[in-house]
């Protein structure tokens, strides 16, 4: 293939979702083996466009030139025809499919009647880029780290001349990312061009030479990463009137809340993740944070201290008293608060309005009596959330999917804070929040910290777990690391704990 | 190129309007295939929709039917809010049937204002147990309820079957499989004198509006929701799916049993095996063609019970197949099915845009 | 020894339309589409079927119209629950629903007709075996065909590309459609499939197992047969298994009565539908087997692009 100096170019792109427009007017251009990063806040329109590029959805405006040639990429499949690869955040692989036919589906039928052909190629490809994998081994039994492999894997036997990555590293350990970077960069030299999305600026320094930054669907600025300070394409990415990071004093840690000793349960769900003898504490007006990668027992954890799932024994002491066998109603009664995952589907309800999904969790707050609902008082606790957190809606009225993802947030957040919780568990609370509300999510944890709560934070954002927390640890496979001050704890040092390297006599909780 | 757009929000004109414009397609329908079969489809249509209401004798016929549906669809509301898909109406219906008239035949001439509460309650617990073999095998053995009910249904049928050839059947009923004729202290009083419409009506319209005060204002209706919505939420707020499963399937069962026993100690009078013409099937298309609101299945429950009296009536002026209301009933909730559809989607007509080329964008939207 | 070759022979007729139509719906369902519409579908195909046969005299005539019949009843499920995203379990009762109150209404003037069944075909020196040649080789052409459509769903499942789409398809639609893959062809034509096969149970019933055509003949195999999918975990090996396993239990109260069991016939015409919920518990005594084996994305609608 004749290969231009410039492989791709975007030119005014425009797409309009009802009642948004997500890109407006957009130019990109990558170069041959170029790594280029595209960055932008969540919600800035990084995602729109680069299904625009993969042909996931079409543009309404503007052109797409290939190669010097101008396309018109209508779907998928379109796309790794030209040689344009994908790599998404939650990985388009299929869990009881092996390595090999997840690849075989991505090819022309042709391409791979010879099974053993193909095994042989994967084999090559994935070690000649430093990516070893097994063709054979099914991609349920994967991490995550391998699974992303599987997709690069995918993309180089495709052949692909540009390797679209969506934040790929946000489901990698430290020592994991640096790999990943050593392929990319061998990839670039050989010719491939790379488009990186992220919102990381110290990733996107050390690695890309071009960088583009959207903000609210429009081009902010196109920049050399390596030539401007993190907080200089911080501001490119926000504007000049979002507070970036929040400061967070010291903890005043009090009487212990939570005492977990050997907590252990065994899934039933053959891809979920059982809990191997967990043990760790958590005391009043501190946070604690649990990194790992997802999908390493951390939503189990959290079922598992909300009540969602009940146990025997008496692993989990809140305030003295076990709680295991509690469900999650008389959990919350006693002052412990959850804010799940998904926000859409768990924390909150779509379809029903921000009023309906207050009584989701607080009803106890008297908003319920004698199995009647009081709709007068529901509202008014509905709206008393929407104040004072700042949360941008309509008003109580207004369905919990209308919510941008950040605003929804702050209102699930808002409802448990606003049942005084002793204890909050909250499970990555700014995920694919926009950097406004993470701020504010962020403050409203420290506040309810220094009115005496504990916190429980799991998170994969280390940056935000090392900003945040007092104390921290790491889940691997179920197992859970020794906690150690935050102030002590290397990165290094909390990548071995997520890669699961931590010995099991390390398991007495070191509690300060 | 048509394509398909999802709307922003879910058209809530669009969702009163599709069960009549299903019905408006229906009845399109009906008249290009009364006209097919060489009929005249004003005439059959009139006889369908018009006749059977004109007098009081055919109001108070409709409203006959419009009871146990009525009933029926009442409990299958509560069943499908929480999306317990509970197709089993048919067959506590008929256990109630069955049960009711059990203690009727046992109580036999024996008078008093007691006999006829311990028929019509022998009728609720009958459906009542039915559904709570399907509310075991589903919370406690993870049971598809789809398929027991289902199953449950043609057992039902059996033992109605059974009960009638067998221990209820009438002695010297010249080897009739039906029962004797109930006493007249088991016998439903009637609403209007005159007209076989009986009190059954009023347990319909009183099942109505306790669904319309559960989903308005109890917790318990609100749980149901959301465990219908999202059952990940609901299992996250701790709302016990077991118990609501519990709950919901013990209502259906009572309802549907309850009007089981309304049909046999009401116009019938005596178990007989046609004791339901499928009351319980054609509740669930009330029951989405009533938006799964006490209102709506008012109406929907007055309208179907009018496609099996228009199917009787063309069955005796026209000389048609009695099927015609089965078919009419399946092509109405196959329409409002697909006028659903469009409540949350939209058609759009869009160019595609030929290769590379720009078209002039269109002024800016509202920005997040 | 010719008391068992009966009961083995009339197994196998009583299980053939259920392996037809269950493997129709282990199809669609690998494709992440879940049609309670089955009995509609079948109760379609064999009025439809009994009348082509009726009035053209051919039997293969037949079945291809009972076929496409089935076909068509299930391009109405596709188009409202592929295409419009419907809830796939009200689209099924749906088709259900239309089909048993279409077929009532189509075949009401038949009832009470005759035509000349299929008849059996002798299988030479296959059917010589003791015991099992007469049951199995003594059969009629719908029982030999049901078998290679056996053999071809396996041979499909397990080697086809095709079959590894279907999989991927059903598994993550999303994903699918990321790797290039046309998810809504796909469930189509897995929709279709089903149909077809729906339409040809319904023929079995209605030109070879008891050829005449009453309303309701189905009696519930439509339903019976969703339950065996689930049962034979989507794999067609078990689903072979258990669709003559049901055989034998639909026929079960025939050879209590041969016997001389005096039982009333009502209770014993329970027994299929008790046995399916019987089968149903059994399943739950293995709830992992049963989750890992469903196509993880059955019952969910799809749209590409949102």
């Amino acid at each position: 293939m004749a290969v231009s100096a410039q492989r791709l170019k975007l030119q005014g792109i425009v797409k309009d979702y009802p009642g948004c427009r997500a890109n407006d007017g957009v130019d990109l251009t990558v170069g041959a083996g170029e790594i280029h990063a595209l960055l932008g806040e969540n919600g800035a329109g990084k995602s729109t466009l680069m299904k625009i590029i993969y042909g996931v959805v079409q543009p309404d405006a503007g052109r797409i030139v290939w190669n010097g040639h101008p396309v018109t990429v209508e779907n998928p499949a379109r796309a790794r025809q030209l040689g344009i690869g994908m790599v998404f955040q939650h990985f388009s692989l299929f869990e009881t499919l092996t390595v090999a036919e997840n690849i075989a589906l991505g090819l022309p039928a042709d391409e791979v009647r010879d099974r053993g052909a193909l095994e042989q190629r994967i084999r090559e490809v994935s070690e000649h880029y430093g990516m070893a994998l097994d063709p054979r081994r099914f991609v349920s039994t994967l991490s995550m780290g391998e699974r992303q492999r599987v997709e690069i894997v995918r993309c180089l036997v495709q052949e692909s001349t540009l390797l679209i990555l969506d934040e790929p590293t946000s489901v990698l350990t430290p020592q994991e990312v640096a790999t990943l970077f050593k392929t990319l960069r061998k990839l670039a030299r050989d010719g491939c061009s790379i488009l990186f999305i992220s919102h990381k600026l110290e990733e996107v320094r050390s690695l890309c030479d071009q960088a583009t930054v959207l903000r609210q669907g429009r081009v902010s600025g196109h920049c050399q990463p390596k030539d401007l300070s993190a907080s200089d394409i911080a501001r490119l990415m926000v504007g000049d009137d979002t507070p970036i990071s929040t400061q967070v004093s010291a903890a005043q840690p009090g009487d212990t809340l939570l005492q977990v000793q050997e907590l252990s349960w065994q899934t039933d769900d053959p891809f979920g993740t059982s809990l191997k003898n967990i043990g760790f504490s958590l005391r009043a007006g501190e946070i604690v944070g649990i990194a790992g990668v997802a999908g390493n027992g951390q939503e189990e954890l959290l079922k598992v201290l909300s009540g969602e799932i009940t146990l025997k024994g008496e692993a989990i002491r809140f305030t003295g008293e076990a709680i295991d066998r509690l469900p999650p109603g008389a959990r919350r009664a006693r002052g412990l608060a959850v804010v799940p995952e998904e926000r859409l589907g768990r924390g909150a309800v779509p379809v029903m309005s921000l009023a309906d999904n207050a009584l989701l969790t607080a009803a106890g707050q008297g908003l319920v009596r004698r199995g009647v609902i009081r709709r007068q008082r529901v509202r008014e606790f509905a709206r008393d959330v929407i104040a004072r957190f700042g949360v941008r809606c309509s008003g109580e009225q207004s369905s919990a999917s209308s919510l941008s993802g950040g605003n929804l947030q702050k209102y699930i957040l808002g409802r448990e804070a606003c049942q005084s919780p002793r204890l909050l568990v909250a499970s990555h609370p700014t995920w694919g929040v926009d950097v406004g509300s993470a701020v504010s999510i962020h403050q409203a944890l420290v506040k309810l910290r220094d009115e005496g709560a504990a916190i429980l934070l799991i998170s994969e954002d280390l940056d935000e777990l090392y900003q945040l927390c007092h104390r921290m640890g790491a889940i691997c496979n179920g197992r859970l690391s020794p906690l150690a001050p935050a102030s002590e704890l290397s990165i290094n040092q909390l990548g071995q704990w997520m890669a699961g390297n931590f010995k099991a006599e390390e398991f007495a909780d070191a509690a300060a | 190129m048509l394509q398909l757009e999802r709307r922003p929000e879910a058209s809530t004109t669009l969702r009163w309007l599709s069960p009549l414009l299903a019905l408006a397609l229906t009845v399109a329908t009906g008249f290009l295939l009364f006209l097919g079969m060489g009929k005249d489809p004003i005439q059959a249509l009139t006889f369908f929709f018009i006749t059977p209401i004109s007098d009081l004798t055919g109001l108070a016929e409709l409203g006959l039917k419009t009871a146990p549906l009525l009933l029926c669809a009442a409990g299958l509301t509560v069943c499908f809010r929480a999306r317990i898909w509970n197709i089993g109406a048919e067959g506590h219906f008929l256990i109630g049937a069955v049960a009711a008239s059990a203690v009727a035949v046992s109580v036999g001439e024996a008078g008093g204002f007691l006999v006829l509460p311990a028929v019509l309650l022998a009728g609720i617990a009958g459906g009542m147990a039915w559904a709570a073999i399907a509310a075991f095998l589903k919370t406690h053995l993870n049971c598809n309820e789809i398929l027991t009910t289902i199953m449950l249904n043609y057992i039902a049928l059996n033992l109605l079957l059974y009960a009638v050839h067998g221990p209820l059947k009438d002695p010297c009923g010249f080897g009739f499989p039906q029962s004797v004729m109930f006493a007249d202290a088991a016998l439903l009083p009637a609403l209007i004198n005159g007209t076989r419409l009986h009190i059954g009506l009023a347990f319909g319209l009183l099942a109505a509006v306790a669904v319309w005060v559960l989903f308005a204002r109890s917790f318990i209706g609100y749980q149901l929701n959301v465990v219908g919505e999202d059952h990940r939420a609901a299992a996250f707020a701790g709302f016990s799916a077991r118990r609501l499963t519990w709950f919901a399937l013990l209502v259906g069962g009572a309802t549907a049993g309850l009007a089981g026993a309304a049909e046999v100690t009401g116009p019938i009078g005596q178990l007989v095996p046609q004791v339901s013409p499928g009351y319980g099937y054609t509740a669930i298309i009330v029951v989405f063609l009533g938006r799964m609101h006490a209102l709506g299945i008012i109406a929907a429950s007055a309208l179907l019970a009018l496609t099996f009296i228009g199917g009787e009536m063309l069955q005796i002026a026209m000389n048609m197949p009695k099927a015609v209301t089965a078919m009419f009933q399946g092509m109405l909730l196959f329409y409002l099915l697909t006028c659903d559809a469009f409540i949350h989607y939209r058609i759009r007509f869009r160019r595609p845009l030929p290769a590379g080329l720009s078209q002039p964008a269109a002024p800016a939207g509202q920005e997040l | 020894m010719d008391l068992l070759t009966n009961i083995l022979a009339a197994t196998v007729v009583a299980g053939t339309p259920l392996l037809l139509v269950a493997l129709g719906e282990l199809i669609c369902e690998r494709s992440g589409v879940l049609n309670l519409g089955q009995e509609g579908m079948m109760l379609m195909g064999a009025v439809a079927g009994f009348i082509a046969t009726l009035s053209t005299g051919s039997l293969a005539a037949g079945v291809v119209v009972a076929m496409l019949t089935g076909l068509a009843m299930s391009m109405l499920f596709a188009v409202m629950a592929v295409t419009l995203s419907a809830n796939q379990y009200a689209a099924g009762l749906a088709l259900t629903i239309f089909g048993t109150g279409l077929s009532a209404f189509v075949g009401a003037g038949f009832v009470g007709q005759s035509i000349e069944g299929f008849e059996k075909i002798a299988i030479p020196l296959l059917s010589d075996l003791p015991v099992l040649g007469r049951a199995l080789f003594t059969q009629d052409l719908l029982v030999y065909f049901s078998w290679l459509v056996f053999a071809g769903v396996a041979l499909f499942l397990r080697f086809s590309r095709g079959g590894l789409v279907l999989r991927a398809v059903g598994e993550s639609p999303g994903a699918a459609n990321a790797n290039g893959l046309r998810v809504l062809t796909v469930r189509y034509l897995a929709v279709a499939f089903g149909g077809a096969m729906a339409g040809l149970a319904g023929a079995y019933l209605s030109l070879a197992y008891t050829p005449m055509w009453t309303e309701n003949m189905t009696s519930g195999r439509g339903w019976i047969a969703l339950a065996l999918v689930v049962f034979a975990s989507w794999r067609p090996g078990r689903l072979l298994l258990g669709a003559y396993l049901f055989g034998a239990a639909s026929i079960l109260h025939l050879v209590l009565q041969g016997l001389g069991w005096r039982s009333p016939t009502e209770l014993l015409a329970m027994l299929p539908y008790v046995v399916t919920i019987l089968m149903l518990i059994l399943l739950s005594f293995d709830p992992v087997r049963t989750r890992l084996n469903t196509p993880l994305s059955l019952g969910q609608p799809y749209r590409p692009g949102h």
